[in-house]
């Protein structure tokens, strides 16, 4: 496909960065020179420099035959004008416009026929959406959702006292008493598709995948379950940080916001009537210490910079803050931080990516597209959700009979509200809601691409 | 620097080289020329030798690979294809000098036309055929023709324009469509159809299959390797006419007629290096006409010989059709201009291209302009469009080690004894690729009486030129081989 990205930002490269692997024509069109000969160096794609609002470089960048138009530049109001300006020149692309400011966000939403928008990315929002989902369900780092909610993949590191450690696969359920599935398992910063024999070291960060009902038991049987968060410390009080107090307003959830900036308290004091805003430096120990850093069930770090975002999150785990959770929004290096104990880490522009991805998938074969697409182990593996559809092959065979392509996995079959874990005797039917995950080695875009024949 | 990755680049490389011989051995074949099929087969086992021990050695090559590689693995690309491709020469006997036959593979491979040999009529077909056929696959580069058949996919992906830049020349290169496999290949197709295009006219105007294959091929990469002694001498003015048209053709941006395809023929005739191109190439054949128009009997000779040589000259080429020597000084002054200008950038010529020269006289523009009125600012311009700073420094890089490389060039190749004339018109017709100088390296002449030191100069000189020069030497450069 012909695709146009206009902003070669973090959430634009990385999104180059996925976008070429799959095998898209890519146009980037920026305003500086210096970040499109950068991005020049790094991927196969051509780049188009200029203002991306206007008809002159669209044209330059050929929107007259391209597919689809991702505008993700800084400013919102380009991005509106960029959307709107190529659907004049092109009715036929599809435009997805990145829009940021709180203000907007309602408008855009019921304005996206007179905008010419086909989808509205948020990546502050959907960080947020993310954040309060993981303080809901503390204990594990990461949660992804598929089936409307009735299967998840959550994200467990293995402690250096885990009963997981040390027990093959295939012996484990027996032990931990729970029906769950490791589906993949991220080790050394390669990700691996475990098998009945593979043994679980610490360090390891392990992909659980089962029903909530079922990760719940294993987290009450693991005893890690923490105690439920109540009191949230928020540090920083950019866009994430007001998404996230909305999104906790009536969950029960108190939240207090740091932030350093007066003018910016007095902001979000307005908007948000429910939330605790303290105007502070957070960078300072001596502050957090007394704003009580260690009676807080959970830290939240959102600054712009994601050094301070590191130290403060140290720091809350010096502190023995039950639940970190640290925004990171250069998570390339990700490897290194591993070790760290900055508890989950969440990137927005990763997130983006993931939708963005799946909808250029959907985009590209209307049947039998991924419903859901999740990168795990930092973007190394993904698991992706399918429903089982009248071209789906193997309809009622039983899994045993079937051959899966190597280090692809089926992890879940829902159907209706419930879900099970495979077994040798699992069948697809019609209708079914089938999660799979693959390490990446090996490009899924439709169910039928995990059969061998 | 990952070595194991230039490798494992290379040895596909030297299987297309072997691929390419396989015609030249079957000429060799079917017209009994034994000794010269001989130097095609153990040319082929060595070169298939060297492949499969490359690809034995970087089995497990590791993924970085950037602009620094790419420079080198250009560099090393050419003179590895080279010397694996001149054997064919020496192992027949056809030219015995390891060294006059690597100066010929390089001459093919360069696009440069100069040769060591005195007369060519005695060669057999199938060492004709690789001589012409080498100057094909140098015109449009052999990495970009890997790019169009392969993938070279990888993490960094991106340092494949680094070698598009190396391989094809103009002071900034970019690609045609997103995807550099597909870039290459509307090079390739575009260069295919208009090299069976000249093919079929020179068919049209009655000359041999064998002589209008080999001589669409010397005129495709603008090369200069003919198949008689005295090139285009001796055929009638018909063929001199379409190779005329066709090397000035060859010489203009290949994005032109991607651009001509799309029909925006608008931006093609509106494109300020393709009317300097044309007015450069007016303006000398009128000047040549009349300063030799006394030399021939009917002035439509005249403006046939004077079209032809510019064509030649300015698309680097190297045809001749008479003796230039006799022409008088204004006409080779003239002559010595066009070469250093040569053709446009993206094209299959070589020398400085006529976007630097346009790009150099804005920017001295500029400074006797600043030097005027010191506290104006002002950007270079090129087809309208403002030319980044970068740019800028990168010509004065290129202009400086342009001239270096000559000044160079000429004092140590003067050792050898020969006049100024012979050996700067010698330096000049290699560096720039065109093929005969004047003098004792002129129409009627060749490169062989010059000493083995001149010849791997010369050598030296046409890589360069070939390779915008930086990829030549980087591979002379000490940091390239130190640990970064």
């Amino acid at each position: 496909m012909k695709i146009l990205i206009a902003g070669g930002g973090k959430v634009g490269s990385s999104l180059i960065r996925q976008l070429t692997t799959e095998g898209h024509e890519i146009t980037l069109i920026d305003r500086s020179a210096g970040v499109l000969e950068e991005i020049m160096e790094q991927y196969d794609i051509i780049a188009v420099q200029g203002n991306s609002a206007t008809m002159s470089v669209l044209e330059e960048a050929g929107v007259a035959d391209a597919n689809l138009l991702i505008a993700a530049t800084d400013a919102d109001e380009v991005n509106l004008l960029c959307c709107m300006t190529a659907h004049v020149m092109n009715p036929d692309v599809h435009t997805i416009a990145r829009i940021r400011n709180p203000e907007y966000r309602d408008q855009s939403y019921l304005m996206r026929d007179r905008f010419a928008l086909n989808m509205i990315i948020n990546p502050e929002e959907e960080a947020a959406k993310e954040i309060a989902r993981l303080l809901q369900l503390p204990g594990f780092m990461k949660i992804d959702m598929f089936a409307r909610g009735s299967a998840e993949i959550a994200e467990l590191k293995i402690g250096a006292d885990s009963p997981l450690k040390g027990i093959p696969l295939s012996k484990l359920s027996a032990s931990i008493r729970s029906q769950v599935l490791i589906c993949a398992v991220q080790r050394d910063g390669q990700c691996i598709t475990p098998d009945g024999n593979f043994v679980l070291q610490e360090n390891d960060i392990a992909y659980v995948t089962g029903s909530q009902a079922s990760l719940a038991s294993l987290l009450d049987n693991l005893n890690i379950l923490k105690r439920k968060v109540r009191q949230v410390l928020i540090v920083g009080g950019g866009r994430i940080s007001y998404y996230l107090a909305k999104e906790m307003e009536n969950s029960g959830i108190r939240a207090t916001i740091v932030e350093s900036d007066g003018k910016r308290c007095h902001e979000l004091a307005t908007v948000l009537p429910e939330v605790t805003v303290v105007q502070g430096d957070a960078s300072s120990q001596e502050f957090l210490d007394s704003e009580g850093i260690e009676n807080f069930d959970a830290l939240v770090t959102l600054t712009g910079m994601d050094e301070l975002n590191i130290v403060i999150s140290l720091y809350g785990d010096a502190r023995k803050v039950p639940v970190i959770i640290t925004k990171l929004s250069h998570a390339e290096n990700n490897r290194v931080l591993d070790t760290l104990p900055i508890g989950s880490v969440i990137s927005p522009k990763e997130l983006i990516c993931s939708s963005l991805v799946r909808y250029v998938r959907a985009m590209q074969n209307k049947e039998g597209a991924a419903q859901t697409i999740h990168m795990i182990a930092n973007g190394q593996g993904e698991a992706i959700e399918f429903i089982v559809d009248e071209e789906t092959k193997h309809i009622g065979e039983p899994l045993k009979d079937l051959k899966i392509k190597p280090n692809v996995l089926v992890v879940s079959i829902s159907r209706g509200w419930n879900s099970e874990l495979p077994h040798g005797n699992s069948t697809f039917r019609l209708g079914d809601n089938v999660v799979i995950v693959t390490n990446g080695d090996t490009k899924i875009l439709q169910l039928n691409d995990i059969f061998e024949d | 620097m990952n070595y194991k990755m230039i490798g494992k680049i290379l040895s596909p490389l030297l299987l297309i080289e072997v691929a390419f011989m396989v015609p030249a051995l079957a000429l060799c074949l079917y017209d009994g020329s034994r000794a010269a099929a001989r130097g095609f087969i153990i040319a082929m086992i060595a070169t298939v030798a060297v492949a499969g021990i490359l690809r034995l050695l970087t089995r497990n090559a590791p993924a970085g690979f950037y602009a620094r590689e790419g420079l080198v693995l250009t560099g090393l690309t050419w003179i590895v294809m080279s010397i694996l491709g001149c054997l064919p020469f020496c192992i027949s006997g056809e030219i015995p000098s390891f060294i006059d036959a690597l100066f010929e593979m390089v001459s093919g491979f360069t696009t440069t036309g100069s040769s060591i040999l005195p007369e060519v009529e005695s060669l057999s077909r199938g060492i004709l055929y690789w001589r012409s056929f080498s100057h094909w696959v140098g015109g449009m580069g052999v990495l970009v023709f890997l790019m169009a058949i392969v993938p070279l996919s990888g993490k960094n992906e991106g340092f494949t324009l680094h070698i598009l830049r190396a391989e094809s020349p103009g002071p900034s290169v970019g690609k045609l469509v997103p995807r550099m496999k597909n870039t290459a290949r509307i090079l390739y197709w575009l260069y295919v159809a208009l090299t069976v295009l000249d093919f079929l006219f020179l068919m049209l105007g009655g000359m041999p299959w064998f002589e209008a294959l080999c001589h669409a091929f010397g005129t495709a990469g603008t090369g200069g390797f003919g198949v008689k002694n005295d090139s285009f001498g001796s055929y009638s003015p018909y063929l001199v006419n379409v190779t005329t048209v066709f090397m000035l053709l060859f010489g203009v941006n290949f994005s032109c007629y991607y651009l001509l395809l799309l029909k925006r023929f608008r931006d093609v005739f509106a494109d300020e290096e393709l009317r300097t191109y044309i007015g450069i190439v007016i303006a000398s054949t009128v000047m040549i006409t009349l300063s030799i128009k006394g030399l021939y009997p009917t002035l439509g000779e005249a403006i046939r010989h004077a079209a032809f040589q510019v064509g030649s000259i300015i698309s680097t080429t190297g045809y001749g059709t008479t003796n230039t020597d006799l022409w008088p000084p204004f006409v080779k002054a003239l002559m010595l201009f066009l070469m250093i200008s040569g053709a446009s950038a993206g094209s299959t010529g070589g020398g400085m291209k006529v976007a630097r020269i346009i790009l150099a006289m804005k920017a001295l523009r500029r400074n006797i302009h600043e030097n005027l009125h010191p506290s104006e600012v002002s950007r270079v311009r090129f087809n309208k469009a403002p030319v980044d700073e970068r740019v800028i420094k990168n010509l004065n890089g290129y202009l400086i080690a342009y001239f270096s490389i000559i000044i160079l060039s000429f004092i140590v190749v003067s050792l050898d004894g020969f006049s100024v004339e012979t050996n700067i018109s010698a330096v000049l017709a290699t560096f720039n690729n065109i093929g005969p100088g004047f003098d004792a390296v002129g129409a009627t002449s060749n490169f062989g009486a010059y000493g083995t030191l001149s010849k791997l100069v010369f050598i030296a000189d046409m890589l360069a030129g070939r390779l915008e020069i930086f990829p030549i030497l980087i591979l002379a450069s000490r940091s390239t081989w130190t640990r970064r």
